[in-house]
């Protein structure tokens, strides 16, 4: 076993290599804009350099001239679009800001003109001489902004349904013998993934094939045939692979119909690749925040009063928001508890779900003030959390299904060497660095929604394992044949993995963490019913029911006798007996609590995600603790983090080696945006300023040289049958806090605002 | 990017007619309408931008056997301008006698931008501040002249706080060139009537009211040559910035001491990363020159550096910061054993 492939511990799959590692690095995996296409036209887009106003006129003469170009869309001659409806209220879209339909501009880098031309370079060079006269009207940008309008997030956004509250918080945090009150804030970021926000619309007749980075393929079918006006049935969307999607791919964007609308008029394909910097505006990002907290304690460390406010902002047109309270309220025991989510409106594009939505903004603000805590009470800040550890939420009394966060403290703590950290502030130091240690809890909700899948194993033993599930680069074809593979006991190398095309039985979004426990409980399922089969062939009188009950979950070992007899069955009479070359299944499966629609809105791409908080009488979360050591620089104040450690518990790993890499990024991805991710508005324009990857800053191999990730073992039977939680936003989370915690003990200065840069170092 | 001709020169005389050809009165070397390539790390950036709209491109690759050389010699120091800027890095030589250039050149970009940049382009890479990069904002008179200037009272945190005027206060970037103006470097020019030489001090050209113009140069005539005199072994490149690699400089410093019996001889200080051009710091090396070391000193001298800075908005830090790394990078040359 190597670091990259940790030997499995109980409850966890084989750290088998990825599925598509060869495709991926000899460069045979085909994505979204390599998809070949017969004879397509080529699509620029020309974006607004105002974010509030109108458009007087275009000039077009100059870029019409260029050679090739074939058509330039504008809102006087774009295809007619139905209006979306916002994913977080029941539709399938990003934004209801649709480009394209007057002269009205609703923020910075809204799509005002599509160039169609023979080639991309034609394309992009008549977008350059396109001109544009505009009337700007005074933008409000953010927080702060002359302009903005502020209310309460329940009663505007039907995913926030309500502001945890729980005992006499007021009363409470005025009696507490130890206070922390404090406000913090967070930066907009963009997802950036490598990917760029490509399209390719292709028509056969009536039917309409999109090649699409999507993190949800029936999403994207179901939302642009709305848009169109035409049969889902009649869209097929298809990426075998997405170069990363965090959220950012989730929802619909306005793009895809309208290129799809152009490609139906001129009837030809048409590809579209737009910018580094038009992805900064065309599709969604992490608003920006900000947070009160207070905290009330006894003397010896328990919690009385927490109260988390939270502020955010969105567009004007609607009411996006992340609403982390429904966890900072329930991480710890508190009999007083009260939260407040607002939303504030300003000019500028619609956010959207980005790596652990709620849980990065409200949890730095959360473990920032344990923090806080902990060096008011002058004592250990693991201890704070121990004492404050609880097996049932407070707000509801619901218990977690399971719960390992004080083990992962202190397999953590073990491994960073936190018994060698002298507690007091600026106390370590190396030469030119102050040294600083710092540590957080992190948690993310274990969620699960429907999903179907068709199975089909052959007699020489090769499976084919069918769902829309998306390989977005966290392992999911690898873990989908390991499920298959296991579950039939054939041998990995036979089974092959179809997803990423919405003809494929329907999967979930990509989207929540949601996907292994979804997809892998759906593919055991269907799994279940090929044996069945076979068992009823094998042993036409026994019953089948009971047998399958036998038949044990993956990994674990056959609990009886029976059960153990019964693998490996022996195929070939299985398939002699049945008289057959080939058993193929088709299976619905829906997690527990999942709503009466659930396979209605399945097929209609409407995720229904249950898990988390939200559960009837449970809470399911995945935990972890994230411990960091910070370096700064005496003179210069550069802040650097040599080591992340992290210790996670997610109940079943399906693949210590995928679940790794996810954690590993995860906590790199936070160091990220601890000390370096931000997108700068200009407060005048409410315009995206360092919208390249020169100017927006994410960590190179050199910020990184120290990441290790421990894997505990958790088994957890009251989730889902796979019984895992989903972990690939579970390792960002902490990040945040541990990296402010540690400066504060390198320097003594509590810093509550990220990214946290070299100027904002005193010492 | 906009279409353009393409032509490689195969000899310095058809790389200068060409790019004199195509030269018109009155537009400045920025704005030329036939431009010279040599790694393209720059120019192929700004063109994809629709920032430099060059009509031609004169590749002077080919000239890279005559003008690539790096040979120290026992009096001087002669670098080609078609030297790739990791090839500079890594020769024993620059390493051990003139440490200041082999660091600002191994601490500049990434290892792959490195393998393709030349020193001439190196030096006359253009500003990085977001507005003048991104056409979509009209406001930038280094671009536009006459139009304003969006980083005034936009973000301007990476923006210079030395050498600014009033129509713009972009920062120049680039590294290598304050190892070349600290250590009085020559700058050897080929042009219609042969070459010429310059003190590299003279290159660049402040802002003030035409922050368009950023040379001396005109169009036709490139860099063949940087020559430097003397070794200076006890030098220091040191940068501060946002992440450990491949970023740019907030603050960086070269420093070049000549010390004998505890005493400074001569001094030079040049800052990167706060000023508008290669910048010397001429008043800090006059606090040096003369007088034994000691960290009030190096105080004195890094004051001196940023008497006349005026920060904005978002880069008064880079004064504090900029007088720290002075101080420090004086305190290193001093102890470096050599
Ligand atoms: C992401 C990124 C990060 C970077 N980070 C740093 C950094 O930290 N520090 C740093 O110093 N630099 C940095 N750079 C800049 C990089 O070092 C320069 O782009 C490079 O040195 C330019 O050299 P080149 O040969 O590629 O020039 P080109 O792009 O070929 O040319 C640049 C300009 O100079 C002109 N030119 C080229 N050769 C000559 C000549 N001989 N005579 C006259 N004119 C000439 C060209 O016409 C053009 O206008 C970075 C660049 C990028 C893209
Ligand atoms: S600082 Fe200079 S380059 Fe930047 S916007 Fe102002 S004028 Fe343009």
């Amino acid at each position: 076993m190597t670091a990259a492939a940790p030997e499995p511990k109980a409850n966890m799959g084989k750290p088998v290599p990825r599925y598509d590692a060869a495709a991926k690095v000899t460069g045979r995996a085909t994505y979204g804009s390599d998809m070949p296409l017969d004879n397509p036209a080529y699509a620029f887009l020309v974006t607004s350099a105002i974010a509030k106003g109108r458009i007087n006129s275009f000039d077009l003469d100059d870029a019409k001239r260029v050679r090739g170009v074939i058509d330039i869309v504008t809102h006087e001659n774009a295809p007619n679009l139905n209006e979306s409806k916002l994913f977080s209220n029941g539709g399938y879209a990003g934004t209801t800001i649709q480009p394209l339909k007057s002269t009205d501009i609703a923020h910075d880098g809204q799509i005002i003109a599509v160039v169609i031309a023979e080639s991309y370079e034609a394309a992009r060079e008549a977008a350059n001489r396109v001109k544009v006269s505009y009337t700007a009207a005074t933008p409000s940008a953010s927080f702060d902004s002359p302009g903005t309008t502020e209310a309460a997030a329940k009663g505007q956004n039907a995913q926030f349904k309500e502001d945890p509250k729980v005992g006499d918080f007021a009363k409470a945090f005025d009696e507490a013998e130890v206070k922390v009150d404090a406000s913090y804030e967070t930066p907009t970021q963009h997802h950036n993934p490598m990917e760029l926000f490509s399209t390719s619309c292709a028509w056969m007749g009536d039917t309409l094939v999109i090649y699409e980075p999507s993190q949800y393929v029936h999403g994207l079918k179901n939302g642009v045939a709305e848009q169109l006006g035409i049969d889902a049935d009649k869209v097929r969307v298809v990426n075998p692979y997405v170069g990363g999607g965090f959220g950012s791919r989730g929802s619909t964007t306005p793009r895809t119909a309208v290129i799809a609308g152009i490609a139906r008029r001129l009837n030809r394909p048409i590809k579209l690749v737009p910018t580094r910097d038009q992805g900064f505006t065309i599709a969604t990002y992490r608003a920006e925040t900000r947070h009160e907290v207070k905290l009330g304690a006894s003397r010896d460390g328990k919690l009385v009063a927490l109260r988390h406010e939270g502020a955010e902002v969105s567009s004007r047109a609607d009411p996006y928001c992340v609403g982390g309270t429904k966890t900072t309220t329930r991480l710890y025991a508190c009999p007083n508890v009260d939260s407040l989510v607002s939303i504030v409106r300003a000019d500028r594009n619609t956010p959207g779900f980005m790596r652990s939505p709620p849980e990065v903004p409200y949890l730095f603000a959360l473990e920032s003030a344990m923090d806080e805590l902990a060096v008011k009470l002058n004592m250990d800040p693991i201890e704070l959390r121990r004492i404050n550890d609880t097996t049932n939420e407070p707000i509801g009394g619901k218990p977690y299904t399971s719960r390992s966060l004080m083990a992962c403290f202190d397999e953590a703590a073990k491994a960073f060497g936190w018994a060698q950290r002298s507690a007091a502030p600026k106390s370590m130091s190396d030469g030119d660095w102050l040294i600083g240690y710092g540590c957080a809890a992190t948690c993310y909700p274990t969620q699960m929604a429907p999903s179907a899948a068709r199975v089909r194993l052959q007699r020489d033993g090769r499976t084919r394992v069918e769902i829309a599930g998306h390989e977005i680069g966290t392992g999911a074809y690898t873990i989908l044949a390991q499920t298959a593979a296991e579950r039939l006991g054939v041998p990995l190398e036979k089974v092959a993995v179809f997803i990423g095309d919405s003809d494929l039985p329907p999967g979930p979004v990509a989207g929540g963490s949601n996907s292994t426990a979804s997809t892998c409980s759906a593919v055991m399922m269907v799994c279940d019913q090929v044996r069945q089969r076979l068992f009823k062939a094998l042993m036409p009188n026994e019953s089948l029911t009971d047998k399958a009950k036998e038949t044990v979950g993956m990994g674990q070992t056959p609990s009886t006798q029976a059960a153990k007899g019964d693998r490996p069955i022996d195929l070939e009479k299985a398939f002699d007996a049945l008289g057959v070359g080939v058993v193929e299944e088709y299976g619905e499966w829906k997690p527990e609590g999942a709503p009466q629609d659930s396979f209605k809105a399945m097929h209609s791409g409407h995720p229904r995600l249950v898990g988390g908080a939200a559960m009837k009488d449970k809470i399911a979360y995945a935990f972890g603790a994230e411990f960091v050591e910070v370096r700064i620089n005496r003179f210069t104040h550069e802040i650097r983090a040599p080591r992340l450690v992290g210790a996670f518990a997610a109940g079943r790993i399906m693949n210590p080696r995928t679940a790794r890499s996810q954690l590993m990024g995860g906590l790199i991805w936070g160091m990220s945006s601890a000390l370096l991710e931000a997108t700068e508005i200009d407060a005048r324009t409410a315009r995206y300023v360092n919208d390249n990857f020169a100017d927006y800053l994410i960590p190179v191999n050199a910020d990184v040289p120290g990441v290790e990730v421990i894997l505990l073992s958790e088994q957890d039977d009251h989730i889902n049958p796979a019984g895992a939680k989903g972990l690939g936003e579970l390792a960002n989370v902490g990040t945040n806090a541990a990296i402010c915690n540690a400066i504060y003990h390198a320097t003594g200065q509590r810093i509550r605002k990220l990214p946290v840069r070299l100027e904002n170092i005193e010492v | 990017m906009r279409p353009f001709s393409y032509q490689r020169a195969t000899d310095p005389d058809m790389a200068v007619q060409a790019l004199s050809a195509a030269a018109a009165a009155n537009k400045p070397l920025t704005q030329a309408s036939a431009q010279p390539l040599a790694g393209g790390t720059t120019l192929i950036d700004l063109m994809k931008l629709d920032v430099m709209r060059p009509a031609a491109i004169v590749d002077i690759n080919p000239l890279a056997q005559g003008w690539s050389e790096i040979s120290p010699g026992r009096e001087n120091l002669r670098l080609g301008a078609l030297a790739k800027m990791s090839d500079v890095a890594a020769h024993d030589e620059i390493q051990r006698n003139y440490p200041v250039i082999a660091n600002s050149l191994k601490l500049a970009a990434s290892a792959q931008l490195r393998n393709m940049a030349t020193l001439g382009g190196n030096v006359m890479q253009r500003t990085r501040c977001s507005y003048f990069r991104d056409v979509s904002y009209e406001n930038c008179n280094k671009r536009n002249p006459g139009s304003g200037c969006a980083a005034m009272d936009g973000i301007n945190r990476m923006h210079a706080v030395l050498g600014i005027s009033d129509q713009c206060i972009a920062t120049y970037p680039g590294d290598f060139a304050q190892a070349l103006i600290a250590l009085d470097a020559t700058v050897e020019v080929t042009g219609k009537s042969g070459t010429r030489s310059m003190p590299f001090a003279e290159l660049h050209k402040a802002p003030g009211n035409t922050p368009e113009i950023e040379t001396t140069l005109q169009p036709g005539e490139l860099i063949s040559a940087f020559l430097i005199s003397g070794r200076w072994p006890r030098s220091v490149y040191l940068k501060a910035r946002d992440r450990q690699s491949y970023e740019f400089a907030l603050s960086s410093t070269a420093v070049a001491l000549d010390v004998q019996d505890g005493t400074i001889r001569d001094a030079r200080v040049a800052l990167g990363g706060v000023a508008t051009v290669p910048w010397r710091a001429r008043e800090a090396e006059a606090q040096l020159k003369g007088q034994k070391f000691d960290d009030g000193l190096a105080q004195r001298a890094a004051d001196a550096a940023f008497a006349e800075a005026k920060g904005r908005q978002h880069n008064s830090f880079k004064i504090a910061l900029g007088k720290r790394v002075v101080a420090r990078a004086l305190q290193q040359a001093v102890m470096m054993e050599i």
